[in-house]
């Protein structure tokens, strides 16, 4: 309890101000006793992710806490490693927690191409990673192995029962546009395969050079092409600019805006009023009505002042799967195969809804169809319940 | 593609042209006068954008923001021409992109210290919140058309500056001979000062007027920056009539080439750049 | 004019045997650790052949290359792109392989940018750095901006003889190092040769060297397809190394390190720019350990070396040889302008 309380007094200082002479003694005099859980931490703390790699972090930080701050009764010690959201650095940063460092868990990353740089490593050196965000399909499919276990989504669970949704609303006829990046593909492959199943139509697909928030000629191409909505995946700034050049162009009235629910959370406040209408299926809203996630928006409220969002939950769910297998464990790491037995069974009550493992290690989730009202993403219905990725290619779902 | 789409497609090439325009003039033109050039200039951009942001937020006008965040940018641009360019001016152009690569990592940095990591938005200005209506499905906002008349009102006296006036005779000289403007009884030294704070506000200009169009995130000069780069060489570095008809096609380009040749889209900037090279190794206007 | 003073020699000379028993005394010092600091030297290793490739550019020639991890992470593609999928790649094919399609983009990157000079070339390399990151990111056959695995690496035979288990971390960190000194070695010997003389000469005055008679653009392409094949056996031994390439591998910040390490090891002395890698990384990695905030830090001591150590660390350590041994020893001039 003392060491985490120690830790999260030393992050929140250094994420004030670099003390280089100190900082470097308080690391030493942080190199907690033998017995901590050692949680490897490698997310963004920099760059254009910082904020997801913020509120990931909150979310462990919060489960830990609650669970008295102890994990399987021992105390924990968590390593934060930037990964500047940079694939080319993700192997060696994942050495360095793995072997460097001999964390017993790592979690981690964000960004899918630096999930790919970790999996390679956790997959040679057999090491527990719990990826709390980057949804590439291929981590729970062709990648998947026993080791590897993830909180958050696959693309394609988050896009697909859109399908549905979008063809029961009436529409027929839909233009797809999205970052040209793997993860903008998959979602927009996994949302077209959803609407021709329910009998929909894609008359085009648009792929945008990533980063680039440029999409004026898009936008004109999709009003002249008159589609009857319009589905979109794009994330952080690229999301509020684009929410926001669809409204300000006029379509939004003509042409409805559907998309992947990355597209409106956390960026509804830049949003502003050119978010509303727009609707997204999710894993997670910030308004839905249970228990657990009342009392979880007000702790993380309390604790960081900031409203919690889906990254938070992803984080908090992570944390509390450790609680939990930790526990079921006794705190007792050295034995691999025992934890992630225990990983692998833990039944998460989470904010987003009951979940829990697939045989690939993805989660098998409720989605959750929303519409923004009023600067909320709101809950309009639940698209489809405990869907489960298709994990095609994953030996272990055979 | 129908004649009513081709003539929007225009609008948003010259649109977009015009604001890159205002972002690049900046670069080229330090460049071509002070032979300096400055990869931190996206950097500005992005910090030209964060000081609407906070400027707006404390205000709540985003003509008092403009107001207050000129004179900023400015004092920025004044800062780092006195303590870190004015070393550099003898040296070559290698110390120069090392230095402004370190005061990207920095200037990043600051940004989150300063203002975190969550993306913002800056709201349009009430008065220019309305739109014009061109298609049954399509309008056009009137805050974008006051950019670009923003941009073109600023490029036309950026003409008037050079062509006309004595400052602009000036910097014509000092563009071609240092010996001679120095010969003259004119203060190169302030004179360099001066055009580096321009070319910085110019940058974060651009950052300011774009801000109610595409938020404020980390990491957005980035992106701007590479962008700046290619119109600038496309246009001959240096020459602001290059960066502007260089700004120009880099519109026209990045407008109609993703959508005819959708599988070129992030490529095709580059491609031109390449062509323009091969046909003129000093870019168009050099 | 380009010797290296006796005690340098001497000196790095000792540096390399360090390197070279890390096996024997790293687990003495770092003892569970040392596996992952073996890794991180080899990268470092790898970053140091990038350093140097790039000096011969920059601190010979006086081409100052934005965009030399072009061919870093394009070797890592072509490598990842003819490796058999379920099977270990002949060593003998993918190596000459992934070196020559360097070289054949090399030549073509040379002979569209060499006409150019100064800001131009370096504004030119960046913007083509940048088309081929966005060729690899955007592209459906090597994974997009997820990136691409190599499952199984290189298979070193010889006949049915197993020459080297590159699967093994120690192998990869011995490959890599011999890997560095042949490439100081190659870079030497250029260096001493009519060729490189004449390099040295451009970069000092090209006018000269034209009047003399010389095709200069000519010896600038070969200066540079050089320096590619050599950024492409650093690119085939970073993929290797991890089995794994992504789009980032190409991008400018990329470039811009390495482009750091070559200035701050001290640019025209080909061992500096090594040295400039080791303490490049060693820094950011003690940077990082301890805050978020390393991007500020690293930022100064960037700014710093620009304003303090234009000549690097190897043009200090010349100096300071020089000093001590009282006898004039040509250091490189960092503070040339181009032309």
């Amino acid at each position: 309890m003392k060491h985490t309380l120690n830790y999260k007094l030393f992050s929140r200082m250094f994420r004030q101000i670099a003390f280089v002479g100190v900082a470097a003694t308080m690391v030493s005099g942080a190199a907690l006793a033998e017995d901590d859980v050692k949680l490897g931490l490698m997310l963004p703390y920099t760059g254009t992710y910082a904020a997801l790699g913020e509120a990931i972090t909150n979310g462990i930080e919060l489960a830990i806490e609650e669970n008295g701050g102890k994990l399987g009764g021992r105390s924990v010690n968590l390593m934060r490693l930037d990964s500047e959201a940079k694939p080319g650095k993700a192997p060696q940063n994942m050495n360095r927690l793995v072997n460097g460092e001999g964390a017993d868990v790592i979690i981690g990353p964000v960004h899918s191409g630096v999930a790919m740089g970790m999996i390679k490593i956790a997959r040679q050196e057999g090491a527990i990673t719990i990826i709390p965000n980057a949804g590439l399909n291929a981590a729970t499919r062709q990648f998947c192995a026993p080791n590897i276990f993830r909180t958050s989504f696959s693309a394609w669970q988050t896009a697909y029962p859109m399908g549905k949704m979008a063809y029961d609303r009436g529409y027929r006829k839909i233009a797809t546009i999205a970052w040209n990046y793997s993860f903008g593909k998959e979602s927009l492959e996994a949302f077209e395969e959803g609407f021709k199943a329910a009998g929909g139509e894609i008359v085009k697909q648009f792929l945008t050079p990533f980063p680039k928030v440029e999409f004026q000629a898009y936008l004109t191409e999709i009003a002249s092409l008159k589609p009857d909505a319009v589905f979109a995946f794009y994330a952080g700034g690229g999301a509020v600019k684009f929410v926001k050049d669809y409204d300000a162009a006029g379509i939004k009235n003509a042409i409805p805006l559907l998309g992947s629910g990355f597209m409106t959370d956390g960026t509804l406040d830049a949003q502003g009023p050119a978010a509303e209408g727009v609707m997204t299926t999710l894993h997670y809203a910030a308004s839905l009505d249970n228990p657990k996630n009342k009392s979880f928006q007000k702790a993380y409220q309390d604790t960081y002042g900031k409203a919690a969002d889906i990254y938070a939950v992803q984080g908090y769910d992570a944390g509390q799967m450790l609680v939990q297998a930790l526990d079921a464990v006794k705190g007792n790491t050295s034995d691999k195969d025992a934890l992630i037995k225990a990983l692998a069974a833990v039944k998460i009550d989470s904010p987003r809804g009951p979940w829990h493992f697939s045989k690939a290690h993805n989660p098998v989730q409720n989605m959750y169809l929303r519409e923004v009202k009023n600067g909320h993403n709101v809950v309009v219905q639940v698209a489809a319940e405990a869907v489960d990725d298709p994990a095609t290619g994953c030996v272990m779902a055979q | 593609m129908d004649l009513t789409t081709i003539l929007i497609q225009l609008l948003n090439s010259v649109q977009y042209g015009l604001l890159l325009f205002l972002i690049s003039s900046g670069l080229t033109l330090v460049f071509g006068i002070m032979g300096v050039i400055n990869l931190a200039h996206g950097a500005m951009y992005m910090i030209g954008a964060y000081l609407a942001y906070a400027f707006v937020e404390w205000s709540g006008s985003f003509s008092v923001a403009l107001l207050l965040g000129i004179p900023v940018m400015l004092v920025v641009g004044i800062i780092i021409e006195r303590f870190l360019i004015d070393h550099l001016y003898k040296k070559d152009h290698l110390f120069q992109v090392l230095l402004t690569f370190g005061l990207i990592l920095i200037l990043n940095d600051l940004q989150s210290l300063i203002w975190g990591n969550d993306t913002h938005g800056v709201p349009i200005p009430e008065v220019l919140s309305g739109s014009i209506t061109l298609t049954d499905t399509m309008q056009y906002p009137v805050y974008r058309l006051t950019v670009s008349a923003i941009c073109l009102v600023l490029a036309l006296g950026m003409y008037w500056v050079i062509q006309k006036t004595r400052l602009g005779m000036t910097i014509r000289a000092g563009a071609s001979n240092r010996e001679m403007v120095e010969a003259l009884g004119i203060n190169v030294r302030t004179l360099f000062t001066i055009i580096f704070a321009a070319g910085v506000a110019l940058a974060g200009l651009g950052g300011m007027i774009s801000a109610p169009l595409s938020s404020v995130y980390p990491g957005m000069g980035d992106s701007v920056l590479i962008i700046c780069l290619v119109v600038v060489v496309i246009g001959g570095i240096g020459s602001i009539k290059g960066a502007f008809w260089g700004a120009m096609l880099i519109g026209l380009v990045s407008t109609f080439g993703p959508i005819l040749i959708p599988s070129l889209a992030s490529v095709m900037v580059y491609l031109v750049m390449a062509i323009v090279l091969l046909v003129k190794p000093r870019g168009l206007f050099a | 004019m380009y010797n290296t003073p006796r005690s340098i020699t001497l000196f790095l000379g000792f540096l390399f045997i360090l390197l070279l028993c890390y096996p024997l005394y790293g687990d003495l010092i770092f003892g569970s650790k040392s596996s992952f600091y073996m890794q991180k030297l080899t990268t470092i290793i790898i970053f140091a052949i990038l350093a140097m490739s790039l000096d011969l550019l920059v601190g010979v020639s006086g081409l100052v290359s934005m965009g030399h991890a072009l061919f870093f992470g394009f070797a890592g593609y072509v490598l990842a792109l003819i490796s058999p999928e379920y099977d270990a790649a002949n060593i003998w094919i993918v190596l000459p392989a992934v070196l020559a399609s360097c070289a054949v983009i090399g030549l073509v990157v040379a002979f569209l940018t060499i006409k150019t000079s100064g800001i131009y070339f370096i504004m030119v390399t960046l913007a083509f750095g940048q088309m081929a990151f966005y060729f690899f990111n955007d592209s459906d056959f090597a994974g997009g901006s997820d990136g691409m695995y190599i499952m199984m690496k290189p298979a070193v035979m010889l006949g049915d003889i197993q020459l080297l288990n590159l699967e093994s971390k120690q192998t990869i960190f011995y490959t890599s190092l011999a890997c560095m000194a042949l490439v100081y070695l190659i870079l030497r010997m250029l260096l001493r040769s009519p060729f490189g003389q004449v390099l040295v000469g451009i970069h000092a005055n090209e006018h000269r060297v034209k009047a003399i008679g010389y095709n200069t653009n000519h010896y600038k392409i070969v200066s540079f397809v050089i320096a590619a094949t050599l950024a492409g056996l650093a690119g085939f031994l970073a993929a290797t190394q991890y089995g794994f390439v992504n789009p980032s591998q190409l991008g400018w910040h990329t470039s811009g390190y390495a482009l750091m390490m070559v200035i701050m090891g001290g640019a025209g002395t080909i061992f500096g720019p090594a040295l400039g890698a080791f303490v490049f990384e060693i820094l950011h990695s003690f940077f990082e350990s301890f805050t978020d905030h390393w991007l500020m830090l690293m930022g100064t001591v960037m700014i710093a070396v620009v304003l303090f150590l234009p000549n690097g660390i190897g043009g200090a350590l010349l100096e300071f040889v020089r000093k001590l041994e009282k006898k004039p020893v040509q250091a490189q001039d960092g503070e040339k302008s181009d032309g």
